[in-house]
């Protein structure tokens, strides 16, 4: 039973009662303002922490009717770490996991109180396993003060007493105060220097495979998200950044526009990108559709993606590069191989393509700016709004909003950025800035174009004696970030070939090792796609790995297997889909297996695959098992939900999708070319969650990179020949 | 300005002929839960039932829509979560980051509406709208789960449907 099921059976009371007692939800905070029937924003509507009740400290929240209400840092965007979270605080608080709600903190509020809520910042699967730790003893020192509470108020020692179920209890005087009784004493109390966690084996509410606390206005159309906002005298804005990136606006004539049916304003919003503002965003949309605009001619409209595989490829085999990872000489090892193995892979770039286009709602006056900003990280909101606004940051505030899907494209404040400098030339008029689909595809940060040459040495026994990877493509963090560059390279570019443990470590022990990155900028920008360069990376090493096993005259898993003595953790997930799938039994006529592990986020991971090829060259997944040892699980039942989430965004774009670019603009610009994975295609997967515990892995992103070597692997099974480049839209997979 | 009956209300909009459905809903009627994800019939994620059918209405000019077309929005699914679709969807806790949720849940209503036993093959061809988050095995399991008649609201408390 969860408080889920509980919400569902009796919304209406548990709405009234939430209404009555003033409580904010969380991601169900706008519930206790819904008008029945219709989902709009109330006057006023600024989520933030304001749960009626105690403050205990600053992560619990107890109200006199027994609600808990557990504060949220770290933004939900379906990845489910609002339940984990509250799973973790719930556990060491010992309360009652029906009464539960949550709620989200403002960045002005976190800033306000010297950052007592830590990183707001929901990117790199480091949402719970980045916060357990302060989540935890947040807990566990809001239940030590109410037992110190029931202590004092019951003159015993405060050894005799326990906390069970939202209550204290003194068993020899069989007593008993609940929380909502003791919350105001105990908030009087000095918290504890410090507490003991509980060991997970202990755990009966976090581990557990509880449902999500967000879903109930998920199903009813009540959920509140960014596009959804609605304000007193609100009006729309659509938006129009240069087709050709990064290209100067020369002119644009708004008297074409102005006269048309709602619209109120014209406004260039930066030197590339203009903005029609109206009474509905419809209007607005129409009107920027009709407005002129000429751009300044930039070296840019020449490029095509011919030009950037031509300069990838470059990069392949020239003199300079930034060392990744090193041992021994790979070089001169693959030199002197008894037999060598080459092969040159491609992927292209990828859009985040999130079910919510981007937007965002300001509201600008003389000394106030506030954002509704569906971000997934609430503190750059707040500091865009600053520079924006030209407000001090205290001066400033964000109010977040539910991502409809954030796939790290909800890390950039690109959108938030545009709404506040549209909203500050309309002073007092909040404004919401919807961008179209079209927008949308046309200024991503997109998933790095890479190439990557491997070559491979192998000795008369069929042993892996040499090994280089030679990666050529943008770097994110040169793009976005280019101060924390180390020596000139990007460390992350090698996720998954590291050599150092933890994060994101090659799981081969390999004698003669380099890889490497010859760094290709272009004018397309780039970003963090869920995964990460783990994706590339692990196409390029797990199908070269199969390459390389079929050189040598050896089965897939027996040749990996042989690498990773030294890496236990690595094999074990390896072992443990491999056993769940049935490596090597027989399969039905025409069904092949492939297999994959690789590591990112502090989580290891490995995938099996079977795969059936037609004689016309058509695919079909028929089932996946995938595995993931994220040291300590939070929820099981949301791990597996989001290693499905995984197979449909990873195997999806392995499939169909890429992002080209002609004449300077992006050819991909809505869903008509841009094709996502759908029900009838979306295999059946089974999740294997290995627990080895004794550390805190990511669970959000670890598994997607191995969907797709999975699938290619067993594609190559099927058809004998290896795929090198994707998608696999435009690749002839008939038997030869 | 056009005559329109949504969920049951006939209704008076004053909007120009050739604005679409899904943002007549959602900015001239205020009913959110219907979205926008594409704008070109492509995603799903802003379906109604036209007639008892799933439309997609980001791709219906209001003006071709007369008072007698009778539009049902996921907040007319049902007046609290009880639909049998809605409930199936609960069981098996299948949003993520939910923005699709309102679009697939209208899909398999009227799919269950026509088809009270879907196989996976009328799955497969009913459920075509985009879950960018991926929910497509729990979308299936609560399809089937929803036409089982299944689908409870409270652990302890076996419903019947609505
Ligand atoms: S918004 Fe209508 S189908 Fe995508
Ligand atoms: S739940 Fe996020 S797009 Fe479907």
């Amino acid at each position: 039973m969860t408080s889920q099921s509980t919400t569902l059976r009796t919304p209406k009371v548990s709405r009234r009662k939430v209404l009555a007692g003033g409580a904010a939800l969380g991601t169900g905070l706008a519930l206790g303002f819904h008008v029945p029937a219709l989902a709009k924003a109330p006057e006023g509507f600024r989520p933030m922490a304001k749960a009626a009740g105690t403050e205990v400290n600053a992560w619990v929240v107890v109200g006199t009717d027994e609600t808990v209400t557990i504060r949220i840092a770290r933004t939900e965007m379906g990845q489910g770490t609002l339940t984990g979270l509250a799973q973790l605080v719930a556990e060491e608080l010992n309360c009652d996991w029906k009464k539960v709600r949550t709620e989200y903190p403002t960045p002005g509020q976190n800033l306000a109180r010297k950052r007592v809520w830590h990183d707001f910042s929901t990117g790199g699967s480091r949402g719970i396993r980045g916060s357990q730790d302060y989540v935890r003893k947040g807990g566990a020192m809001a239940r030590e003060m109410l037992i110190q509470a029931a202590a004092t108020q019951w003159k015993v020692p405060v050894a005799e007493c326990k906390a069970v179920g939202g209550a204290v209890v003194h068993e020899a005087s069989k007593r008993k105060l609940t929380y909502g009784k003791l919350a105001v004493a105990a908030s009087k109390l000095e918290p504890p220097k410090d507490v003991k966690l509980k060991d997970p084996k202990d755990w009966t509410i976090a581990g557990k495979p509880l449902k999500r606390l967000d879903t109930t206005d998920k199903l009813t159309g009540k959920q509140l998200y960014g596009v959804d906002i609605k304000l007193p005298g609100m009006l729309n804005a659509a938006i129009k950044d240069a087709p050709v990136i990064g290209t100067p606006v020369k002119s644009y004539d708004e008297s074409k526009v102005l006269s048309m049916p709602g619209v109120k304003k014209v406004v260039k919003v930066n030197a590339t990108t203009v903005a029609v503002v109206a009474e509905t965003w419809w209007q607005a949309k129409k009107a920027l559709d009709a407005l002129p605009v000429v751009y300044e001619d930039t070296p840019n409209a020449k490029v095509t993606s011919a030009d950037i595989a031509a300069r990838l490829r470059e990069g392949l085999d020239a003199k300079e590069a930034f060392v990744g990872n090193k041992n021994g000489d790979a070089l001169a090892a693959i030199a002197g191989a008894a037999k060598k193995v080459e092969a040159i892979y491609a992927t292209p770039f990828l859009h985040h393509a999130c079910m919510e286009p981007m937007n965002a709602t300001a509201l600008v006056t003389a000394n106030k700016c506030e954002v509704w900003s569906p971000t997934q990280n609430g503190e750059g909101s707040l500091a865009a709004a600053s520079e924006a606004s030209g407000l001090p940051l205290d001066k400033c505030e964000v109010y977040k909003m539910p991502p409809g899907g954030g796939f790290g494209r909800r890390g950039r404040q690109d959108y938030v950025t545009q709404a506040v400098t549209i909203a500050k030339q309309m002073p007092g008029t909040p404004i919401k800035l919807i961008w179209s689909r079209e927008e949308d595809m046309m200024h991503g940060y997109n998933r790095p174009i890479t190439q990557c040459k491997l070559t491979a040495g192998l000795d008369a026994q069929g042993n892996l004696v040499g090994f280089h990877a030679r990666i050529s493509g943008p770097s994110i963090v040169a793009y976005q970030n280019p101060s924390v560059l180390q020596g000139g390279g990007d460390i992350r570019m090698f996720q998954g070939f590291w050599a150092d443990p933890g994060e994101a470590q090659i799981g081969y022990t390999i004698p003669n090792l380099l890889v490497e990155h010859a760094q290709r900028a272009t004018h397309v920008p780039v970003g963090p796609w869920r995964g990460v360069n783990t994706n590339q990376n692990a196409v390029y090493l797990e199908c070269f790995m199969d390459e390389v096993a079929k050189a040598a005259g050896k089965d897939p898993l027996a040749f990996r297997r042989a690498l990773m003595g030294n890496h236990p953790k690595h094999l074990g997930v390896l072992n443990a889909v491999a056993e769940k799938a049935g490596w090597g039994k027989p399969l039905p006529a025409g069904v092949h297996r492939g297999i994959a592990q690789h590591m990112g986020y502090g989580s290891y991971s490995a995938a099996v695959a079977e795969v059936s090829v037609d004689n016309r060259g058509r695919v079909k997944v028929h089932r996946m098992v995938l595995g993931v040892d994220c040291g300590v699980a939070v929820n099981p039942d949301q791990i597996a939900a989001q290693v499905e989430g995984s197979v449909a965004l990873g195997l999806g774009a392995a499939m169909y999708q890429e992002l080209t670019v002609k004449d300077g603009k992006v050819v991909e610009t809505n869903f008509d070319t841009y094709e996502i994975m759908r029900l009838a295609a979306f295999p059946r997967v089974e999740t294997v969650v290995v627990q080895s515990g004794g550390f805190w892995g990511g669970v959000g992103e670890p598994t997607i990179c191995v969907a797709a070597p999975s699938v290619l692997n067993a594609i190559h099974a099927a058809i004998g020949r290896p795929v090198r480049s994707l998608p696999l839209k435009n690749v002839d997979l008939r038997s030869a | 300005m056009a005559k329109l009956n949504v969920n049951g209300k006939p209704l008076d909009v004053k909007v120009d002929d050739d604005t679409p459905l899904l943002w007549v809903l959602r900015e001239q009627l205020g009913m959110t839960g219907t979205k926008y994800g594409c704008g070109v019939a492509q995603c799903g994620a802003c379906s109604v039932h036209l007639n008892g059918e799933v439309q997609r209405s980001c791709a219906i000019p209001v003006g071709s829509l007369q008072a007698t077309n009778k539009i049902v929005t996921i907040e007319g699914l049902s007046r609290d979560g009880s639909h049998p679709v809605q409930k199936a969807w609960a069981t098996v806790d299948v949003p993520q980051c939910g923005y699709c949720q309102s679009g697939q849940i209208m899909a398999a209503a009227a799919l269950l509406k026509k088809t009270p036993k879907p196989t996976d093959t009328d799955i497969d061809a009913a459920m075509t709208n985009i879950c960018r988050c991926g929910t497509y095995q729990r979308i299936r399991a609560a399809v089937h789960l929803a036409a089982k008649g299944g689908g409870k609201s409270g652990a302890s408390t076996a419903q019947k449907k609505a």
